[in-house]
């Protein structure tokens, strides 16, 4: 069996705000899972159900084909968490901390799992040091290390690079794409881009309601928009020469002026048309100073869903 | 069972981990101390009776001052998530909890044992109902540590549950008070004076330890901790 969790018409409601409605997808073995939605879309809601933490209203959620209302310790033992927020516990050690953890998860070899865990995450050096006097990035780590000391097959992540510089957010996205080579993990997050850095597929959810369930690749294509690209010149050129000229590469959409020197070309999509571009201009000699992507179409697709059920 | 014992190293590590522990331990001590002596040498009897009578008293601060953070503090900061995530049904960690809140009192309670031995080079101590009041004291601690628990669970907030659980040990404690016992009628009276939380510390106190006393204390550390399992299995938070 490939299919590790399966939701099926799952939904939550707090008090009068429906959280989660009706929401099914599965994950699938070895592959990270991009769980992406904007604030207060029902990410955590959804993860806060799967790992048993809280009970849907209603539908049904299966771990290895096993209801986790009739067998919450199996399915709880092949997920390791990392919740929204990392909470621990500040005032213990590390390794303090990671001891209970591995305690509580009833490991076979205690001292072997929290070892392999922090070396995992590169925290040996900081085994002693209260948890609370850690910097962000390194508290993260220990949360990691939390949810793999079990080596669980399954990794959930609620936004594990939130509030991280971006040298640490480097450094938790690289461990994430890591782990993913051995376990398969859903990774909740707000920011587009840090769900396509790791992702194999992404599920979008806009309030409560999935509203995608794709490849990137797939995505991509069914984008309503467009990728733009950015061409600047060294000298002022001719509007009509250039748009001319673009607009006979296949994929090209439509070339506009910016400024003298700058045209913004949109394209179908298609990773193709960037280089053609390119092979374009060296063929026609010009003096290019610049070529960017200034809006991608994975994105498009994310506002355009995003906004679509807003309205 | 496993788990039981580790979140019971787990709560003792919280406990220890801070002065405060060692702080608590010498205000207790002092407080008691300090309340009985002031008596005891006014009177010239050797005997610890007035201790034990101001020692329910005493716990009544003491009490929801240890057990206010036992669920409040993990809701609060989210370790709940992580907690409540584990392999563990939430009754093992309940009586987890309730067992080291229990210990950390009790070790508490056993420190004072200084004060007995003072006593007793004052004079002839009848030993008998010293221990058997000792006893008395830990039960009555255990039940008032699962009341106090239980009302953990209901909030984030450690303040409002210190403040709820004084208020209803306070209640339980003086409803086995003459002046207030003493209002209902004959009948009603002697019932609601057998629900005090104090009236079996002073039955055991008399040096008979009678089955019903140990069961009334076990009922009500049963029901609380029975009550703090649902109240974290409705997960309405
Ligand atoms: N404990 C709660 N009580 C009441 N409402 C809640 C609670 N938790 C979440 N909500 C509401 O449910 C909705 C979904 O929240 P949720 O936290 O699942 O979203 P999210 O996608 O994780 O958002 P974010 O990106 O901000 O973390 C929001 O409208 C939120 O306000
Ligand atoms: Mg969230």
């Amino acid at each position: 069996m490939t299919e590790l969790i399966t939701v099926t018409g799952v939904s939550k409601s707090y008090d009068r705000i429906r959280a989660v409605e009706g929401a099914s997808f599965t994950l699938r073995k070895g592959e990270i899972l991009g769980f992406l939605g904007p604030n207060g879309a029902g990410k955590t809601t959804a993860m806060k159900m799967i790992t048993g933490y809280m009970p849907a209203d209603t539908g049904e959620i299966r771990v290895h084909g096993k209801n986790i209302v009739d067998d919450p310790i199996a399915a709880r033992n092949a997920i390791g968490y990392l919740p929204e927020n990392n909470p621990l516990y500040t005032d213990m050690t590390v390794e303090e901390y990671l001891t209970f953890v591995a305690e509580m998860r009833g490991v076979a070899d205690p001292e072997a799992a929290k070892k392999r865990a922090m070396e995992r995450c590169a925290i040996v050096d900081v085994r002693h040091r209260i948890i609370g006097h850690l910097s962000k990035g390194y508290r993260q780590r220990v949360g990691l290390a939390q949810a793999i000391i079990h080596d669980p097959e399954i990794l959930i992540l609620d936004e594990p690079a939130n509030g991280l510089d971006p040298i640490q957010i480097t450094e938790i996205r690289g461990l994430i794409r890591d782990l993913g080579r051995e376990k398969s993990v859903i990774l909740c997050s707000h920011i587009l881009s840090e769900v396509e850095a790791v992702a194999s597929r992404v599920i979008i959810i806009n309030q409560g309601k999935i509203v995608a369930d794709d490849t990137l690749e797939n995505l991509k294509e069914r984008s309503s928009g467009h990728n733009i690209f950015r061409i600047e010149f060294l000298t002022a050129k001719d509007e009509r020469a250039v748009a001319d000229t673009l607009a006979k590469i296949p994929g090209v959409a439509a070339v506009s002026r910016v400024a003298n020197d700058t045209f913004r070309v949109k394209t179908k999509g298609e990773r193709e048309t960037g280089n053609q571009i390119f092979r374009t201009a060296v063929t026609q000699n010009w003096d290019l100073a610049q070529l960017h992507l200034e809006s991608r179409s994975l994105e498009n697709t994310f506002l355009s869903l995003i906004e679509g059920g807003n309205s | 069972m496993r788990s039981t014992l580790t979140i019971f190293r787990k709560e003792m590590l919280g406990y220890f981990n801070s002065a405060i522990a060692y702080i608590f331990f010498t205000l207790f001590l002092i407080l008691l101390s300090f309340l009985f002596f002031r008596i005891y040498f006014l009177q010239g009897i050797v005997s610890m009776n007035d201790f034990f009578s101001v020692m329910p008293w005493v716990f009544l601060i003491f009490v929801p001052a240890v057990t206010m953070k036992s669920w409040a503090e993990e809701r609060k900061s989210g370790t709940m998530e992580v907690l409540l995530t584990m392999p563990a049904l939430d009754t093992e960690l309940v009586i987890g909890k309730f067992l080291a809140g229990a210990a950390f009192v009790g070790i508490a309670i056993l420190l004072t044992l200084i004060v007995p031995l003072l006593v007793a080079s004052t004079g002839p101590l009848d030993w008998g109902t010293v221990v058997a009041s000792y006893l008395g004291a830990l039960l009555l601690a255990a039940a008032y540590v699962a009341i106090g628990n239980f009302v953990s669970s209901l909030t984030g907030n450690q303040i409002t549950a210190f403040l709820f659980t004084a208020v209803i040990l306070f209640l339980l404690l003086i409803i086995g008070t003459e002046p207030v016992y003493s209002v209902f009628p004959n009948v009603i009276a002697e019932v609601v004076r057998n629900f005090s939380l104090n009236y079996h510390f002073q039955s055991i106190g008399r040096g008979v330890i009678d089955s019903r006393d140990l069961l009334f204390y076990g009922s009500v550390i049963g029901l609380f901790v029975y009550y703090n399992v649902k109240s974290l299995e409705a997960r309405n938070w």
